[in-house]
């Protein structure tokens, strides 16, 4: 538990320092979902009725910019090398790392998100339900990106290579929290909705680390 | 036998012959990028082992 | 037995063999079952001539969730075995299992238009063929994105592994979920429910996909062993020209 809490305590520190990345992802959140009204018309109906998707879609999109870096930067510098020797094993320093990775961007989407909800004109039981798909959610993201990044390490163009590997495997998280937001905007109950995201953040929680793990070390042999 | 009839489908003839058409058209594709895939292949392979002197061929798997 | 078609060598040798067998038994399948689905076979009641698309497209369906469970398993093979023959069957499943997926969906399309009013739905079973159609493009482009071969090989399997959790929920998603899709009707405990009129082509569809399938998959396998051979033989010729 201390290596892990040791392990998060480095990643945070070295996130803290590139404080553009938690701006660029929220820049990105606002940017995606402030488009809208200009592609769609600023009606307020339709603004509303779509609101709780385009948030969800842009959060996902925004939440993958930061992904490609998870392993990245100690890839290519030797670090990942000797994490993976460390006597800590390899899928508690990949918990730690999806870890720091949510708090320093998931949480500042999860922030703006009342915002931009407000700016859609979603009314506040949809607010409330927002912000507990996205806190249930996100680190679901963040745990199943973890896969995607490790896959791609050292791969040509693999940025654009990660969209098209973790996206598909979003999809049910996707559905389930617009449905979710949408049962509390039309009164009907939430819980059967938050549940199940409830259910793949812990089987995320499970099996990301490992299929992470042995994904990196595939990478480094 | 009514062809007017086959041909028709019931009606439905825009639906159910592109969907047997397409689906000709994509196996018979893939099959023949396959046979071309193995043809060059074996050409290449065919080139490779004219170059080589005799004793340099037979160490391999 | 498994292990005895690790050796690349006897692998290609029965493949050949096979190959043109499995040719044959395609030809003859398809033709038998074409031939029983478009003229000896009913109408359906409610569906009229349109059900006809069902033999192209059930067997596609059951196809490019066969191919991917192929591709799983071979890939868990490699990885666990680095079995060296299990990864190249894997590598050959790829295209064929995403050009039977590309087939269920738009044959499907053709089908649900008629039949729901719209192109597509966004229902479980739809989207979650999708899901599998980008799982196939995703592996693909995962082996091809590296420069060491082997590595794209090894991430692509474990794509391969992380991704067959889409399998069960393509197939039980209609009784999951409230569906347009309609529920199983051939496979399911209690026994087919479809007309016997109707069951022989589909079934003989089926198998003409199956050898199809294990057709072009032997023509895809000898070409990788082949190409394994020829990079072979040309890093030997590199070598000979430095020294």
């Amino acid at each position: 538990m201390s290596r892990f809490l040791l392990v998060i305590r480095r990643e945070l520190r070295l996130a803290l320092r590139q404080r553009q990345d938690s701006l660029m992802v929220v820049a990105f959140f606002v940017l995606a979902v402030v488009l809208f009204p200009f592609g769609v018309g600023p009606e307020p109906n339709i603004l509303a009725r779509i609101a709780p998707g385009v948030i969800w879609v842009a959060a996902l999109l925004a939440a993958m910019l930061a992904l490609e870096r998870l392993f990245q930067a100690d890839y290519e510098d030797g670090s990942l090398e000797l994490l993976a020797l460390a006597p800590a094993p390899l899928e508690v320093i990949v918990l730690a790392k999806v870890a720091a990775h949510w708090l320093t961007t998931g949480l500042p989407l999860i922030a703006a998100a009342p915002v931009l909800a407000v700016l859609l004109g979603m009314n506040a039981d949809g607010i409330g339900a927002l912000m507990i798909v996205l806190l249930i959610g996100t680190p679901s993201l963040s745990l199943i990106g973890a896969i995607g990044a490790a896959l791609i390490l050292g791969a040509r163009r693999g940025g654009v290579l990660l969209s098209l590997l973790v996206l598909p495997l979003y999809i049910p998280l996707l559905i389930f929290g617009v449905s979710a937001v949408d049962a509390a905007l039309g009164g009907f109950a939430v819980k059967p909705h938050l549940l199940i995201m409830g259910g793949f953040f812990l089987a995320a929680l499970v099996l990301c680390p490992w299929a992470s793990a042995a994904a990196i070390r595939q990478a480094l042999e | 036998m009514a062809w007017d009839k086959f041909f028709a489908m019931g009606s439905y003839a825009g639906f159910v012959w592109p969907a047997l058409g397409l689906s000709a058209a994509v196996l018979i594709a893939l099959l023949v990028a396959s046979l071309k895939f193995l043809k060059k292949q074996k050409a290449m392979l065919a080139r490779l082992e004219a170059d080589m002197p005799k004793r340099d061929r037979g160490a391999e798997s | 037995m498994f292990h005895k078609f690790a050796n690349p060598t006897r692998f290609l040798r029965l493949s050949t063999a096979l190959t043109p067998w499995l040719g044959g038994l395609t030809v003859v399948l398809l033709t038998v079952g074409l031939y029983f689905g478009l003229f000896r076979s009913p109408p359906d009641y409610q569906q009229g001539e349109s059900v006809r698309i069902m033999y192209v497209h059930v067997p596609a369906a059951w196809m490019a969730l066969f191919a991917y469970s192929v591709m799983a398993a071979m890939s868990a093979a490699a990885l666990i075995w680095r079995h060296p023959v299990a990864e190249l069957i894997a590598k050959s499943s790829a295209p064929i299992g995403a050009c039977f997926t590309f087939l269920a969906l738009v044959t499907g399309s053709l089908w649900g238009k008629p039949m729901w009013g719209a192109w597509w739905v966004w229902d479980a079973r739809l989207t979650s063929v999708l899901v599998l159609f980008f799982l196939y493009l995703g592996y693909i482009a995962l082996y091809n994105a590296f420069d060491d071969r082997r590595r794209g090989a090894r991430a692509a399997s474990i794509l391969a592994l992380v991704g067959f959790v889409n399998i069960p929920i393509i197939k039980f998603s209609v009784d999951w979920w409230n569906t347009l899709h309609q529920p199983a009707s051939v496979m399911r405990l209690g026994g087919p429910t479809i007309d016997a009129g109707m069951l022989t082509p589909l079934l003989l569809m089926g198998g003409a996909y199956a050898a199809y399938y294990l057709w072009v998959l032997m023509l895809r396998v000898r070409g990788e062993l082949t190409a394994q051979k020829v990079r072979v033989l040309q890093m030997k010729r590199a070598r000979r020209e430095e020294s």
